[in-house]
């Protein structure tokens, strides 16, 4: 998802207190920063909602490439909303992930050097007006089945930093929709784009949950420590069974030929991505890989002298109103 | 110099999971003395499962004058709202 491959680590602290934590956890209670945590807890947070939080970061990215190309006023507006709004989403998570212990420099430079990861999915590139369709679509679609129970999860700050996100995401979904079809009832050419992004964004989207459950060896203790609500297959099974008739509403066919509806399990049997492309990408070797952290690191050395000016400007006031009293 | 007890306002979460609130203020000579009296002067109901208290001095609020410059912009971006898209029933949840 936003937060894929998490490591989750457990840690030696006191059996009484941990038995302790987890009671209040499969009670239902929250867990807020000054609580006290096991620091594999701790960790696999920091872990999790930083790269949550980079993935909202530079999740901006391949939406601003179009926000200069956008085809009327009226979409330029609404994408230039959208970008504003990812990046509302990462300064909560930022926020989120603090409380922890955890400073925001730390966590950008964690990014910028290769500690931390962004979702993998960002690193692919927006090639066409239709792929702004397709990432508010089957992107944000796909997070929003992820985020939608991490309402619910144990960490207090990361729940409700989620709370506010989901109600922000659901005009993401259906602005991106909304250009699916638009392009997909338009022009031959413009059916021949929305097909096009769909092609390309189909796989990348199945890789957002992460990798196939079996494979998932973290699972089992975030998922205990409910920083995880479900599996990723499960996530990716009912992504599918959602997606597909929404393709077939606007007329376009999800690129796997294999795609039947299996009655027994009631939903859809379908091909998984190419795992080894992911791990690749997660990486940092995707198609924009080095262009997104580039852009980072341009971002924030090209940002420094405006973080020193305001706290030179803040202090300025400061001692003039030390010198007024 | 004044020997009135500094005024704190008092944040109480309700419950497990919700964000604290702002319930009212009190005078209190240090941070510990405005938790002891929070407890007292707002939570005898067991009100919440939490409190947390502020020097009212170091809250910056923002001037109801300014309600027209902080907020107006939002009224002619009615696209950031889900429902500005038609989106058909048969499509599902989105």
């Amino acid at each position: 998802m936003y937060a894929q491959m998490i490591t989750s680590e457990a840690t030696p602290d006191d059996p009484d207190k941990l038995a302790a934590f987890q009671a209040r956890i499969d009670a239902g209670e929250r867990i807020e920063p000054k609580d006290w945590m096991p620091a594999g807890y701790r960790k696999t947070l920091i872990r999790q909602i930083g790269q949550h939080a980079h993935s909202e970061i530079v999740g901006q990215l391949p939406e601003g490439n179009w926000i200069t190309r956008a085809p009327s006023l009226e979409r330029k507006a609404i994408l230039l909303a959208k970008v504003q709004d990812e990046a509302g989403h990462g300064l909560y998570l930022y926020c989120a992930a603090e409380t922890l212990g955890v400073s925001r420099d730390e966590l950008t430079e964690m990014l910028l050097d290769g500690r931390m990861k962004y979702s993998s999915i960002f690193s692919y590139p927006t090639l066409t007006w239709a792929d702004m369709g397709a990432v508010g679509w089957l992107v944000d679609g796909a997070a929003i089945m992820n985020q939608v129970p991490l309402q619910r999860t144990s960490f207090g700050p990361y729940a409700r930093a989620m709370v506010r996100i989901c109600k922000e995401e659901s005009f993401h979904q259906r602005q991106g929709f909304d250009i699916m079809m638009k392009m997909a009832n338009g022009t031959p050419e413009q059916h021949r784009m929305a097909q096009d992004a769909l092609n390309r964004f189909w796989y990348p989207s199945l890789m957002m949950f992460g990798p196939s459950d079996s494979e998932s060896v973290h699972s089992e203790q975030s998922m205990r420590w409910k920083i995880k609500m479900n599996s990723n297959d499960e996530l990716r099974q009912k992504f599918v069974d959602q997606t597909v008739p929404q393709a077939e509403y606007l007329g376009l066919t999800v690129p796997d030929s294999d795609l039947t509806w299996n009655d027994n399990k009631g939903g859809y049997d379908f091909t998984g991505p190419d795992w080894s492309e992911f791990f690749e990408v997660l990486k940092g070797n995707g198609p924009c890989g080095t262009e997104r952290i580039e852009a980072r690191q341009k971002a924030w050395d090209d940002g420094a002298w405006v973080r020193e000016a305001r706290l030179a400007h803040a202090a300025k006031k400061r001692a003039a109103k030390v010198a007024a009293e | 110099m004044s020997n009135e007890w500094p005024l704190w306002e008092v944040f109480i979460r309700g419950q497990h999971g919700l964000s604290h609130r702002h319930v009212g203020s009190l005078h209190a000579s240090d941070a510990e003395h405005a938790l002891q009296n929070a407890r007292d002067v707002y939570t005898r109901r067991k009100e919440g499962v939490s409190i947390w208290v502020v020097p009212a001095a170091d809250i910056t609020a923002s001037a109801p004058e300014d309600k027209g410059s902080l907020y107006d912009p939002a009224d002619d971006k009615v696209y950031r709202h889900p429902t500005f898209f038609d989106i058909p029933d048969d499509v599902g949840a989105m």
